[in-house]
């Protein structure tokens, strides 16, 4: 996969949204292996109804990671120089995923090509779990 | 109630070293599929793999400022959470010397009423010769009421 051309990343434009899941608990407990957040009320199914959840609750970096880890693989993994995220509402174990991301501006700074691009992750009843931002470099 | 004392309160510094299972194992897990996080020596890590570093501060102590906050665990949220690099994200293979200060405390009223106090902490990742490589930078949200969870604790 190679990364789109300066030419080509007018406002608006992006990739074909990535739809991920149904999500499983397995998921989770790979993602917090992974990252080394141990919070129980993600895999813990007792914890998580004494807590007030109606079943384990999904890892808020799990869902941002895959949006901004797919939003990389669009514009070149070495081209991130920002990425920022902020949860709307909590993922559940069964929801299926829809990653967005378009190009927000595309501009010059400091000598180099630079594309802002909007993030967006979606659950399957079309409220939005986290929105974000990135800012990436544009090789010539 | 969050400490305001904890305004400007750092942590110890602690290494993260950039590995190359750690980073396929996390690119793998956030189901990245483009062979840049996985093949060579030296795969780069993905965007939001400094997060692993809550597991090296552990083995230090005083490496976390956060806790001096005091945020109740049943009204606190991760609200955001921003990366900053001062160019391409580390590969594996680097060891990064990394250092948490508490940058930020304001207010702000909740829609539903009740304030909301946010909390921000800094982390700078430096690499062998000191140069800044990233930043990761941590909101928190304290609500006033527990809150119906759009989140994950911090």
């Amino acid at each position: 996969m190679s990364a789109p051309r300066w030419s080509e990343l007018r406002e608006g434009v992006g990739p074909e949204p990535l739809v991920l899941g149904p999500l499983t608990r397995t998921d989770f407990v790979q993602y917090q292996g992974a990252s080394g957040d141990l919070n129980p009320v993600h895999h813990d199914e007792p914890f998580a109804r004494a807590a007030g959840y109606p079943a384990v609750l999904g890892v808020g970096m799990f869902q941002a990671g895959a949006l901004a880890a797919w939003a990389a693989a669009w514009l070149g993994p070495e081209n991130v120089r920002r990425v920022r995220v902020r949860w709307k509402e909590p993922v559940w174990p069964g929801d299926v995923l829809t990653l967005r991301a378009s190009i927000a501006r595309a501009y010059e700074e400091s000598g180099e090509r630079r594309v802002d691009v909007q993030l967006a992750c979606t659950r399957q009843t079309g409220a939005t779990a986290v929105e974000g931002s990135a800012t990436f470099v544009v090789p010539a | 109630m969050i400490d305001q004392s904890a305004l400007g309160r750092e942590g110890r510094p602690f290494e993260l070293d950039v590995e190359r299972g750690k980073v396929r194992e996390f690119a793998r897990a956030v189901r990245a599929t483009h062979p840049a996080f996985f093949d060579g020596e030296r795969p780069i890590s993905p965007p939001t793999f400094l997060t692993t570093m809550f597991f090296w501060e552990k083995d230090v102590d005083g490496a976390n400022p956060w806790a001096a906050l005091g945020m109740d665990q049943r009204r606190g949220m991760h609200a955001e959470q921003e990366y900053v690099f001062h160019g391409p994200p580390p590969r594996a293979g680097t060891r990064l010397t990394a250092r948490s200060r508490i940058t930020e405390i304001y207010e702000k009223q909740g829609r539903r009423g009740g304030t909301l106090t946010f909390c921000v902490m800094v982390t700078e990742f430096r690499d062998a010769d000191g140069k800044l490589v990233a930043e990761a930078k941590l909101t928190g949200v304290e609500t006033a009421q527990p809150p119906e969870p759009a989140g994950e604790k911090p």
